[in-house]
């Protein structure tokens, strides 16, 4: 059995124009259904394995998505949807925007797209999915060598 | 005897998959009401498997102490059930098992899970009542409080006590977590404190709190299923489709009602069994 089986969402929505956030909700409805590959919106960091993150970081949440990150148990994965979270799009150039996700936390996956199409939402998790199963045997080979 | 103690074997090694399977039941039911495809039917499996394979952050040294306890007292009490002892007994130990899961979330210094615990309490205050009526109903149908005695009667406990099993079955949506009254904390993700009483609780102890809730899941079924058997085959039949009738119920007022203001539920389960258990009562105190 593989930990992907089972990935938990927690979904954070940065400096945006809220398009990508509801996209990312509505790959969770019933037309698009994430919930058939076990995908849970949970809400709570600790119970969190993916980290879906939207909209662009400013001086305001960067340390709001640093706390979320930390505070989410290994393995994790972290996936940038939306234009803005990849590199700041559209607001790249605003003074208030230090720029994409990576600016604050490592990414792993990153969703293109404004606003990212809920195929393109769900192929994204899926991908992050693939690297929780990976990041659990690196978790496991670590704690062999310790 | 060896019935008694065949069932309490099967309970402890079963019960946690007839739980999880009843979950992932529900949790299918659940989808194809809203239109959905949902989740497969072990999915309750993988996401233990997924539990216990992930870091455990721990915010306190006593947290996971109190967890286990919460385990240990639900099967406890379920080894009660099932050996066929008192169903008082039965009910003492289920309620100290929910207060070291209060005390667990009380435990940990965040207010979100502090006030899941404030509400497990409040959930607790509420079905109560319902839960001693149940027992002292159970009593006057059988003239006994040993479940084996209740088991074994003629006639099967639901013909006295129709009221109370109403009453009853109006609390198991409190205890299942199910919608109207999921207050301390929810499967679903539109809960507004986080996650109320599990909040602070990750990896193999969270993992520790799902079991034990398909304990209790199988126990309370259980107690559902005491009002139908009366020790013939037809009877075990009855209490099958009774389980599966009251737990697709719980899962149709899930998705049918919104969740309520504390104060709603506090009222309307005390007024519910206040007039379906007490009149019950009443009335089976005067023809018995």
């Amino acid at each position: 059995m593989k930990i992907s089986k089972s990935p938990w969402i927690i979904h954070y929505d940065g400096s945006s124009c809220n398009g990508c956030d509801i996209e990312v909700l509505d790959s969770l409805m019933p037309k698009y259904d994430l919930e058939r590959f076990g995908v849970v919106n949970t809400g709570n960091p600790k119970h969190a394995d993916i980290f879906l993150v939207t909209g662009g970081i400013n001086a305001q949440n960067k340390p709001v998505v640093q706390q979320i990150y930390s505070q989410m148990p290994f393995p994790k994965v972290v996936v940038a949807v939306g234009i803005c979270a990849c590199n700041g799009g559209i607001f790249k150039e605003c003074y208030n925007i230090l720029g994409g996700v990576d600016k604050a936390i490592p990414v792993d996956i990153y969703v293109p797209g404004c606003a990212a199409r809920p195929e393109a939402i769900i192929d994204g998790v899926m991908k992050a999915v693939a690297l929780l199963d990976k990041k659990r045997e690196e978790m496991k080979k670590e704690a062999k060598e310790n | 005897m060896t019935t008694a103690i065949a069932l309490t074997i099967g309970f402890i090694i079963l019960g946690p998959f007839i739980g999880g399977l009843l979950e992932g039941m529900d949790r299918v039911v659940c989808a194809r009401m809203q239109g959905r495809q949902g989740p497969p039917v072990l999915q309750p499996f993988y996401d233990i498997y997924k539990l216990f394979n992930k870091q455990s952050i721990l915010v306190n040294n006593i947290q996971d102490l109190l967890v286990c306890g919460f385990l240990v007292f639900v099967v406890f009490s379920g080894v009660l059930f099932f050996m066929g002892e008192d169903i008082l007994l039965v009910f003492f130990a289920l309620t100290l098992a929910e207060i070291f899961m209060v005390m667990s979330s009380a435990s940990a210094n965040s207010p979100y899970s502090s006030m899941g615990a404030q509400r497990e309490l409040v959930q607790a205050m509420t079905y109560e009542p319902m839960l001693l009526l149940t027992a002292i109903g159970f009593y006057i149908a059988a003239e006994s409080f040993r479940v084996d005695d209740i088991a074994r009667t003629d006639i099967p406990a639901i013909v006295y006590l129709p009221g109370i099993f109403l009453g009853y079955v109006f609390i198991l949506t409190i205890k299942f977590r199910k919608s109207p009254f999921d207050l301390s904390t929810s499967h679903h993700a539109h809960q507004e404190m986080v996650r109320g009483l599990t909040t602070e609780l990750s990896g193999n102890i969270l993992a520790l709190v799902e079991v034990a809730e398909w304990y209790e899941t199988v126990l309370l079924l259980g107690v559902i299923g005491l009002f139908f058997v009366n020790g013939t085959w037809w009877g075990l039949v009855l209490a099958l489709v009774g389980i599966l009738v009251s737990f697709f119920f719980e899962t149709f007022v899930d998705n049918v009602f919104p969740r309520v203001h504390w104060d709603t539920m506090v009222k309307s389960t005390w007024m519910f069994t206040l007039i379906a258990g007490g009149i019950n009562l009443f009335i089976l105190v005067l023809i018995r």
